[in-house]
């Protein structure tokens, strides 16, 4: 749950709604775990080589990829530099830290990125919630399906195409600019404007993922019993008296589930949009705590204050995400992994 | 027509009227400018200045920017790239994805719990920027296309969504196989996986389309700009409009002082970074709403 946005690989980057599944399964593993009793380890062995053979490939990748990586970050504790190697480089203790404490554009980086978050919180995590009840409404199927492949769709576009298709819209040579210009106003370049850039991103935002968001709310809206709805309305309840009483508590658990995992990543902001037009649009606005890691690092050379930077995030990230958890499994819900 | 249940009152004319145009608007935002982006990489030169930017009315169509192109060069190599490492990513992580979720499938089998958890963990933190990139350049990988596709060649996500799959199959289906001495390679082969169509499309889709859209990982671990894949450049002519070097445009002037490439070329460019996803994305489509996500995100 808490991947590292700046890993981009090919990450089948459902958002948040991810984690739901794993506790189960691992709740399953237990306890048909007793089904196999204590057979012997030559025997097991014999009657499961061929499964533990299919998944080492995986497994591999997921050692080299993702665990051997971790080592790397020892870099956070020494003066590196890439001609030396870890192995040479001088160990100097705290001091990346240190410096990072009393880094300004560190803490910079780190406002940007809570308040964006804060941003998104209240003008992007509604939007699919409401576009999945008026989708719900939809009564005829084939219209709905249509309309849900439709907003389904710019997930699966990249953020470079995002990007371009609104500086095609928004930008200083773009439709809006073009338009205003017609009628003789002067035209505005919303995507170097670091005022608007708040509400530029989260518009991104809405529009590559808020459809794709809608999944998981209209799943719950699904799973609602129709009959608390006939009930409702034999009994004179009007639809808006229905909508409040019946649809928006069938929610109320995935909302409030969701709304704990997305305060868990509240560190993560995504990368790549960010990376995109951090250079138009000016550090003040567009710096967040991953594009700072990276420019730190890989374009100014200080390969160990950028590590130290990155391994702060993810440890306080980390922390969240396990804060998160526990108020989720408080309020009865399943979070992303079992209460133990 | 319509399938309200029979104690619902019918919409009002305005409330239905308004809910149309919400809706009308909602998917308008979503086509109108892939219309735009596709017609003006059709239009000329001349309907492409006459409209001053993009072309919302079709005027004069020609299909100059793309034979431009795909006369070979940067645009021709980078689609060429990006096609292959994503044929070759996709049959990579995909086959090693439904193997381990098959081999994970079976709670019981031996290091079954461990493994799983190992898998599982990788949910709760990535290793971070750096430590990726030194771990890729430690294994020589820099430069080299496997940079693009080993990274993150398995989603935890992915493989766990497609073992929540393979356990919901009951027993009895392929208890009968097993007893008959099938091996699991061959019960996966011939029962499990026809079983699993949607799922595989799905994930599938998912991994190809992560691969295709892949931006980032060429940035940082291509230095030779030969090898970039079409994201990359599609952000350098597009984004930041520069110009297109020898070849592209023409003109054999010194990259940099060549002037950008025209818009409907720009556009061109655009509408090949879409069109794969436009032209895939139908086909799976409909095995989304066959509830095979929402099974997952369930467990």
């Amino acid at each position: 749950m808490l991947r590292d946005h700046v890993k981009t690989g090919p990450a089948g980057d459902l958002t948040s709604p991810a984690g739901t599944g794993i506790s189960q399964d691992v709740a399953n593993g237990a306890r048909r775990t007793s089904r196999s009793g204590r057979r012997p380890f030559g025997a097991r062995l014999r009657r499961d080589w061929q499964l533990l053979l299919m998944a080492l490939p995986a497994i591999g990748l997921l050692v080299v990829f993702h665990y051997v990586p971790l080592l790397g970050n020892v870099i956070a504790f020494q003066d590196y530099s890439p001609y030396v190697g870890i192995a040479d480089s001088p160990w100097v203790g705290l001091d990346n830290f240190h410096w990072l404490l009393f880094d300004e554009s560190f803490w910079d980086a780190t406002l940007n990125t809570l308040t964006i978050t804060a941003f998104q919180l209240v003008f992007y995590f509604p939007v699919p919630i409401l576009l999945a009840i008026l989708l719900d409404s939809v009564v005829r199927p084939r219209l709905r399906l249509f309309i849900q492949g439709i907003v389904y769709m710019p997930h699966f576009f990249s953020w470079v195409l995002v990007v371009t298709l609104f500086q095609q819209m928004f930008g200083g040579a773009g439709l809006l600019s073009q338009t205003l210009r017609d009628h003789g106003y002067q035209g505005v370049d919303l995507m170097t404007n670091p005022d608007t850039f708040l509400m530029l991103v989260t518009a991104e935002t809405i529009w590559k993922d808020a459809g794709w968001g809608t999944i998981i709310f209209l799943a719950a809206l699904a799973a609602i019993n129709q009959n608390l709805y006939e009930a409702a309305a034999v009994d004179g309840a009007s639809r808006w008296r229905r909508l409040w009483h019946i649809t928006l508590p069938g929610l109320r658990p995935v909302v409030i589930l969701l709304l704990i995992l997305r305060l868990g990543e509240a560190l993560n902001v995504g990368f790549e949009q960010f990376f995109l037009q951090r250079d138009a649009v000016g550090r003040d606005a567009a710096e967040v705590l991953d594009t700072f890691v990276y420019w730190r690092t890989l374009l100014t050379g200080e390969w160990s204050y950028g590590a130290a930077a990155g391994l702060v995030k993810g440890l306080v990230g980390l922390i969240l995400i396990l804060i998160a958890n526990k108020v989720a499994h408080r309020f009865g819900e399943q979070g992303i992994y079992k209460r133990s | 027509m319509t399938t309200l249940p029979p104690w619902a009152e019918r919409p009002s004319r305005a409330g239905a009227f308004l809910k149309g145009l919400v809706l009308t608007l909602i998917v308008a935002s979503v086509l109108f400018p892939i219309y735009m982006v596709v017609l003006t990489s059709l239009s000329t030169q001349e309907t492409v200045s006459q409209a001053g930017g993009l072309v919302t009315v079709p005027g004069e169509l020609s299909f100059a920017a793309y034979e431009e192109l795909f006369a070979g060069g940067v645009v021709t190599r980078s689609v060429l790239v990006s096609l292959g490492v994503t044929v070759v990513g996709t049959a990579i992580s995909l086959g090693v994805t439904v193997l381990a979720a098959y081999g994970l499938s079976r709670p019981g089998s031996l290091l079954h719990r461990p493994l799983l958890f190992l898998v599982l963990l990788t949910f709760l933190f990535g290793p971070g920027l750096i430590p990726n990139y030194l771990l890729v350049s430690s294994l020589g990988l820099i430069d080299t296309y496997w940079s693009l596709i080993l990274p993150g060649a398995v989603t935890a996500f992915n493989l766990v969504v497609m073992r929540a799959f393979f356990m919901n199959i009951p027993d009895e289906v392929t208890d009968s196989a097993r007893i008959d001495g099938a091996s699991e390679f061959r019960i996966l082969r011939r029962i499990v996986l026809p079983m699993s169509k949607g799922v595989t499309a799905v994930i599938g889709l998912f991994y190809a389309v992560g691969y295709w859209n892949s931006f980032f990982n060429a940035v940082l671990y291509l230095n030779d700009n030969a090898k970039w894949p079409l994201q990359v450049v599609l952000r350098q002519y597009v984004l930041q409009g520069q110009s297109l070097i020898v070849g592209q445009t023409g003109s054999s002037t010194i990259a940099g002082q060549a002037p950008p490439p025209s818009l409907a070329i720009q556009m061109a460019i655009v509408v090949i970074a879409l069109l794969p996803v436009l032209f895939v994305y139908p086909f799976v489509q409909r095995h989304f709403t066959k509830g095979v996500i929402i099974g997952a995100i369930k467990g």
